[in-house]
């Protein structure tokens, strides 16, 4: 019932905004005769131009200002991440730089050469010398972006084998993660989803008899030591995801069937990121809101919001079903011993099976 | 290639036999009317798609919160007014397929390149009215499909309008992959081959129906983006269309193309050595150059308006020809930059990021070409100019930050976030909607014989423009403070609770969008039946439509079809009195034609 009542109100407000817009339109019926633009029309619209790329301007500045404090461009925790950063820096400023003249160029041609009657416009057709001058420009723009560019992604793409990373396979699966560590052979053992037999707890289907995989450790967080690179293997026993590793800018899809891969190295460890100064404005601006945003839960009846405290998070980021939106893995870099410490703790693979 | 229309032709259109309701306004072979066919599906479909849009981005400011809309609307997908996970993911998936698809696609194209074709190059119609009938109700079926696919059982596709496998080829990994998905698949299918049915005809109307003296380097500029664009289509479509084909096998026949190696919900699936890659391949293969099929209508429109109404010749004719034909072939050769990240190899990636950065340069030249445009010109500020304005703003601001998208070692990090929702959305959506807009507030007058109102346009163009730069803008800072798209909501990541904010704002900006487009419905609607009767040329416009009667006529010219002497450029050419010269009026005695 409430929502026939709902449609028939939401009708009755379509209706109420088309007649407002008749009402609109039958009032100039005597004023205006025709519905070609005159010089008030061109006016009018000439100072609205200038008027819009003020807009343009204006929103630009406030959401630098507002916003421009962008985790993706500073506080990266890996060592490519600065390369990344810089990149994106010098691509952004460029951006501005041409946003900010050809909107001008735009809009004030607009608002300069708005029409009067009996002006008549410069017949200007064609002109070699400007082609070549705004064709050349971007080429020389270009190459330079692209050359940085792909030296950057070359870079962060090839994996040295000789740094002998640390081995971890992110497996993904609707709708978590786990993480499987290599143990101390660093080699990952042979597996494949027609292994996975719940009954034994083998959930991301390790052939049991490749003596590789014994020592194997399967964990629901990722641990990572500071200063050591790592190379991932991902994979995903069901749909595609992406491992999105934002802070350490770091992604790489999983895909059902093959395995991928993405090398980084992290450099700050979490408690060494939690302490730098924009990390704990960011986390009291956002526990400010969540205390807020509580007392308005807490009025309804329902529990307040854990605070929160900063985390290095693995995210999907490939749609991957109904709860994409919370399919999520908390990092922690900690320090070589501590993670020693951590993985020590942890079950090998033989010992976790249930026979 | 003019003698054969000027007798035959005439015949055949000329003294045209009785006509009924049914083949004047349903099964019409005129392409003027399956022109409007086409622009009213697509109206329709476009709102269905915007009233997604508002919804899911009601739900995007108010998580979870309960909505008596999504009650009303929704029904079972909303229990209690709260907007279910899957049918919110199911509307992301619908908006995108109608967005880019039905409206910008077949609404755009269909509309304006059976529109102007035939009446910019001087021909009596397409060259097969009969194929372009059923070009336009292949259209429809299979819109009427991709609707009814909305109230299926277990939800309308769901799995992003990308339909990545194996999450749209598995019913189990998602409720929208079973009924939905086949229907989506089939409902493409069919407007695939409409598509290729549509451009085979623009193709070969452009090539051999041409009136004398038309020559390819006296052509308006819409017609050489239509032009390029269905040659890009007959391309990339079929691509597309087996695709769709395969997956379809995958689903239905037990074949492995696409999948390999699956366990869920606790059982292992029998695919083996298929590779989702492989689709992606496929699917970027057209949907790459589908962003152009998009994008390149809007295109020629907005130069032939920019033209008109600055009293101007467009700048640099050469290079804006040159630059579309750079532009369609690196259309075909950069769809590897959606994959940066998808696990194919990173030398590939190499390569595409070098030719995708490549297509900033033709983009460059033609954003300049149409700034210089304006340029000492006498600028007449009908609506239609003002969307062509707001749209070479919001390719601009749109276009420029593909530069960060395209480069491989970004688009890791803002691969999927916002700021990829923010970069297409104003490069080619809201710029190829301003195109099309621009594009119906110029040729109303062609289609109906009537004006718009342009107090209405003023309003339309100036709330639009505003809100559309209010929900994008601000949306790139999300995307590069690292929010991922098509999630239902952001509040199960503290990390993201300081952009709740700004996703309120976007919203508001959004509804408002939304809401005003009423006034440009009202407008168009209304002016059918009460607009001001048109004069036969408004514009003052110099291209071959403008010299047909108001009155549409099957044939489009009453008697001999005008003979083309200049480019349709001649604004304000010294010499003249009058500050436009249309392609009919012979050169005078030592007048030059420019070389070009």
């Amino acid at each position: 019932m409430t929502a026939l009542l709902t449609i028939i109100v939401l009708v009755f407000i379509l209706v109420a905004i088309w007649q407002m817009v008749k009402i609109f339109d039958l009032a100039q019926a005597k004023v205006e005769n025709s519905q070609v633009a005159n010089d008030s029309d061109n006016k009018m619209n000439g100072y609205l131009m200038m008027g819009f790329l003020a807009f343009i301007y204006i929103i630009t500045i406030v959401c630098f200002v507002k916003y421009g404090n962008l985790p993706l461009l500073s506080n990266s925790a890996s060592q490519h991440g600065p390369q990344i950063d810089n990149l994106m820096i010098i691509s952004l400023t460029l951006i501005f730089v041409v946003q900010t003249i050809t909107q001008f160029l735009l809009h004030y041609f607009a608002f300069k050469y708005k029409g009067e009657k009996g002006k008549k416009a410069l017949f200007f057709a064609d002109n070699n010398k400007l082609e070549f001058i705004w064709t050349i420009i971007p080429v020389i723009v270009l190459a330079g972006l692209i050359i940085y560019g792909l030296s950057t992604w070359i870079n962060i793409t090839s994996v040295d084998e000789s740094e002998d990373p640390l081995v971890v396979e992110l497996y993904a699966q609707q709708f978590n993660w786990k993480a499987r560590y290599a143990g101390e052979d660093n080699t990952l053992g042979k597996a494949n989803v027609r292994l996975i037999d719940i009954d034994r707890a083998n959930i991301l289907g390790l052939d049991e008899a490749d003596p590789n995989a014994q020592d194997d450790i399967i964990t629901t967080e990722l641990h990572l030591p500071v200063g050591k690179p790592v190379l991932f293997k991902m994979r995903s026993q069901d749909v595609l995801h992406s491992a999105y590793m934002p802070h350490f800018r770091a992604q790489m899809n999983c895909v059902p069937g093959m395995i991928t891969q993405f090398g980084f190295t992290p450099t700050v460890t979490t408690s060494e990121m939690r302490q730098r100064p924009e990390i704990t404005e960011k986390v009291q601006n956002i526990n400010n809101i969540r205390v807020e945003k509580s007392k308005a839960l807490i009025e309804k009846g329902e529990a307040a919001l854990d605070r929160y405290e900063f985390d290095y998070l693995l995210l999907c980021n490939k749609i991957c079903g109904k709860s994409h939106y919370n399919m999520q893995m908390k990092i922690i870099v900690e320090t070589q011993e501590e993670y020693n410490a951590w993985i020590k703790e942890q079950k090998v693979f033989k010992n976790s099976l249930i026979n | 290639m003019s003698a054969h229309e000027d007798t035959h032709a005439h015949d055949d259109h000329g003294h045209h036999h009785k006509e009924t309701f049914v083949t004047k306004y349903i099964f019409s072979q005129d392409h003027k009317m399956i022109a409007k066919q086409y622009l009213i599906t697509g109206t329709i479909m476009g709102v269905i798609g915007v009233l997604m849009s508002m919804m899911f981005r009601m739900q995007l400011a108010w998580p979870e919160e309960p909505n008596v809309l999504f009650e009303a609307l929704l029904g079972k997908w909303a229990p209690n007014g709260v907007m279910d996970a899957d049918i919110y993911l199911a509307l992301v998936t619908i908006h995108g397929t109608i967005m880019v698809f039905f409206v910008l696609t077949a609404g755009l194209s269909g509309t304006f390149s059976n529109l102007l074709i035939p009446l910019q190059i001087g021909a009596r119609d397409m060259a097969s009215g009969f194929l372009n009938m059923i070009s336009y109700w292949l259209f429809f079926l299979s819109s009427v499909i991709m609707v009814i696919s909305l109230f299926v059982e277990a939800g309308p596709a769901a799995a992003g309008w990308t339909i990545y496998p194996p999450l749209s080829a598995l019913p189990m990994a998602q409720g929208g992959s079973g009924l939905g998905m086949t229907l989506w698949l089939v409902s493409m299918a069919i407007f695939i081959a409409s598509s290729l049915m549509g451009s085979l005809n623009y193709i070969v109307t452009v090539i051999n129906l041409r009136t004398k003296g038309m020559s390819m380097t006296r052509l308006p500029l819409t017609i050489w983006t239509f032009f390029i664009t269905a040659v890009i289509g007959v391309i990339s479509f079929p691509v597309l269309l087996s695709a769709a084909l395969l997956l379809i096998m995958d689903r239905s026949f037990g074949t492995s193309f696409f999948l390999s190696d699956i366990f869920i919900q606790g059982e292992v699936l029998h695919y083996q050595g298929g590779s989702p890659v492989l689709f992606e391949h496929l699917f970027w293969f057209l949907g790459h150059p589908e962003v152009y099929i998009v994008i390149l209508p809007a295109m020629g429109l907005v130069s032939e308006i920019m033209a008109s109404n600055s009293r101007k010749p467009i700048f640099g004719y050469r290079a804006m020809i040159a630059s579309i034909l750079a532009i369609a072939f690196l259309s075909t050769i950069v769809w590897g930059h959606h994959m940066f990240v998808s696990g194919m190899n990173p030398f590939l990636g190499s390569v595409f990021t070098f030719t995708t950065l490549l297509i900033a340069i033709p983009s460059a030249v033609k954003a300049f070409n149409w700034i210089t445009t304006l340029w000492k010109g006498n600028l007449q500020m009908n609506p239609a100019m003002l969307f062509s304005i707001g749209f070479v703003s919001t390719f601009i601001t749109g276009g420029l930050t593909g530069i960060i998208l395209g480069d491989s070692a970004l688009d890791i990090n803002v691969h999927d976030t916002y700021f990829v929702v923010a970069h297409f959305h104003l490069v080619m959506g809201i710029s190829a909607l301003y195109g099309m807009f621009a594009g119906i507030y110029h040729w109303y007058p062609k289609m109906f014989g009537r004006m718009l109102n342009k107090n209405l346009g003023y309003i339309h163009f100036w709330v639009t423009a505003v809100c559309a730069y209010g929900v994008f803008f601000p949306m790139h800072f999300i995307g590069m403070a690292g929010l991922p798209r098509r999630y239902y909501t952001n509040t199960n990541f503290p990390l993201f609770d300081d952009l709740a904010n700004v996703n309120v704002i976007i919203t508001i900006f959004a509804l408002i969008g939304g809401v005003v487009q009423i006034v440009y419905l009202y407008n168009f609607f209304s002016s059918i039946f009460y607009g001001k009767k048109a004069e036969q040329n408004p514009w003052k416009s110099n291209t071959l439509e403008w010299t047909t009667p108001v009155e549409h006529i099957h044939g489009n010219w009453p008697g001999e079809i005008p003979h083309v002497y200049r480019w349709s450029y001649d604004y304000s050419k010294p010499g003249h009195d009058q500050d436009f010269v249309p392609q009919n009026i012979p050169l005078m005695e030592g007048e030059e034609e420019l070389q070009h």
